[in-house]
């Protein structure tokens, strides 16, 4: 899979156009299969930075910031509160349209990398990933260290399903580069995207993007869109398995 | 062995599940219950989001007391005729149940109900019961008679029936009221309700032990099977390969529950259910009061439950 990757990226490479420069990037599955006995799996990236005529001498350092976002659901953050000595959900906050699964690596530490105020402009770091919350009527994203937003963040990468990685991205030459996108067991279903951002000198030089998709296939896909679609006939015929089931048990455990 | 899960969307421990199941089935096969208020609490521990758990448990509690309904008919421990009788209030319960448990999720209390109506529910009958079992083995111990059979208020209500295997003539108010109630409980909770209902049955309605435990099974499985096309229908949780691992858990564990069951005395029994119903409620009275490890928690929307 590395291999044909490589290919690619050969392929890639030879096939350039003219520009400052550009990023070239493959990942070595663009379509991960959920299978029964599916407990999480490792993604490479791989990827090249092509310089051209235009391109000034002085530029051989060249930084790397990947994101990786899954599918995008409504999430409900609650908060509990002691009331009348019992631990209630009082307060809450919808955070809305948020990536199901978040990763953000680099080649080094994101303040080594580019400026604050760049990072914020460019989403780098889970600090500066926009999470648009729902506040009374207003959508909007609220500072880095609120505490639901904080929460938020914290719980996710308890899950492994949110990650920064500083050191994630490795330069196996000067402008050829890779990285290892871990998927845990309880990967979100959907398309992901992968974004790409150059940076020399703490300037943002340019982005790239590519995709990836993660499927249920075999008999767990069957049972998913069964449910979803036909849930009279999945209902049906789950009862009468439960009934299949507890009468068979009664013969085969008869005793007279 | 690890197994994914399609509907509950993680993986799990196929040989952990199957004791999961045989355990809370040996039990429910030993004192007549479903076995849902220790199923479905066992689920939400190892992972699973509630709403899937007790959408699955439905026919996982369905499929235990068929075989357990099964081997009580053959004994001929079931009262048909008190059996349709419940099964009316039943089926009307259970959908005034999922239409409350609708409104209480659009409201986003419903996990606070739920574990406030275990604490009270587990708590009062599991107390009760444990008293009662209490009382019975002491006068046991000293040999004294057990109180005679008094007919109480109930006994006076208008339109009486002959329950003839039963040997009770009862009137029909009482027994679909008692099967309202425990169809409404039960789809709100995800319990069969067995627990409540054979103490109510045995104390209240007067149901002769012979007969109470086949006929609240029966009562448990027609309900517990509209549960499961409801939530199949309406809210598409029905995890059947999670179900399907449960159910041969259950249905082994329930085979030999009912074989231990019968070499129990009666108060033995009951003093045991009531402890293992207390300990539940008080389990959840716990959560609810001490400070939880983490004082924030996500629900995703719409991806899954």
């Amino acid at each position: 899979m590395m291999r044909a990757a490589l290919a690619l990226l050969l392929v890639l490479l030879l096939g350039s156009a003219a520009r400052a420069e550009r990023l070239i990037v493959s990942v070595s599955n663009h379509r991960v299969t959920v299978t029964p006995n599916y407990s999480g799996e490792e993604l490479v990236l791989f990827g090249s930075v092509e310089k051209d005529a235009t391109t000034s001498a002085d530029r051989t350092a060249y930084d790397l910031v990947v994101t990786v976002m899954g599918p995008r659901a409504d999430m409900v953050t609650r908060r509990k509160e002691r009331t009348f000595g019992i631990w209630i959900n009082t307060d809450y906050r919808q955070f809305l349209q948020v990536p199901s699964y978040l990763a953000l690596f680099a080649n080094r530490s994101f303040d080594a990398i580019t400026s604050p105020e760049i990072a914020r402009r460019q989403q780098i770091g889970l600090n500066n990933v926009l999470l648009t919350q729902r506040v009374g009527g207003d959508y909007a994203d609220v500072v880095p260290n609120d505490a639901f937003r904080s929460a938020f963040i914290r719980l996710r990468t308890q899950r492994g399903l949110y990650r920064e990685d500083p050191s994630a991205v490795t330069f196996l030459t000067p402008t050829l580069f890779r990285t290892g996108i871990p998927l845990p067991a309880e990967v979100p279903i959907g398309t992901y995207e992968v974004e790409i951002k150059l940076f020399a000198n703490g300037a943002f030089i340019s982005k790239t993007e590519t995709a990836f998709e993660i499927v249920k296939v075999g008999f767990e896909q069957f049972v998913a869109t069964t449910a979803r679609h036909n849930g009279l006939i999945y209902g049906l015929v789950t009862a009468a398995m439960a009934l299949m089931t507890g009468w068979m048990a009664s013969i085969v455990f008869r005793k007279d | 062995m690890q197994l994914y899960l399609p509907i509950a969307d993680l993986p799990v421990n196929v040989f952990l599940v199957l004791a999961m199941g045989a355990a809370v089935g040996f039990v429910s096969g030993m004192f007549g219950i479903g076995g849902g208020f220790l199923m479905t609490p066992l689920l939400i521990f190892i992972g699973i989001t509630p709403a899937v758990a007790v959408a699955s448990v439905t026919s996982h509690i369905a499929a235990s007391s068929f075989s357990g309904a099964l081997s009580y008919w053959r004994r001929r421990a079931i009262d048909p005729a008190l059996a349709s009788v419940l099964l009316c209030g039943g089926v009307t319960g259970t959908a005034l149940g999922v239409w409350t448990f609708t409104q209480l999720r659009a409201l986003g209390q419903l996990d606070l109900m739920i574990a406030l109506s275990y604490v009270v529910l587990l708590g009062t009958v599991g107390s009760l019961m444990f008293s009662e079992g209490l009382r019975a083995l002491m006068r046991t111990r000293r040999g004294a008679l057990p109180p005679r059979r008094t007919h109480n208020w109930i006994h006076g209500l208008p339109l009486k029936m002959r329950f003839k295997r039963s040997k009770i003539y009862l009137s029909v108010i009482p027994v679909v009221i008692v099967g309202i109630m425990i169809g409404f409980i039960g789809a709100i909770m995800g319990i069969g309700g067995g627990f409540i209902l054979v103490p109510i049955m045995i104390y209240l309605l007067r149901v002769p032990t012979s007969t109470v435990i086949g006929t609240s099974m029966v009562l448990t499985l027609v309900t517990m099977l509209f549960a499961t096309m409801l939530h199949a229908v309406t809210n598409h949780l029905v995890d059947a390969v999670l179900a399907l691992i449960l159910m041969v858990g259950g249905v082994t564990g329930a085979q030999f529950g009912v074989r231990a069951g019968q070499k129990i005395r009666g108060e033995q029994l009951r003093l045991l259910l009531g402890l293992l119903i207390l300990s539940v409620g008080v389990r959840f009275a716990i959560e609810l009061v001490i400070r939880p490890e983490d004082l924030f928690t996500i629900r995703e929307l719409g991806v899954s439950g």
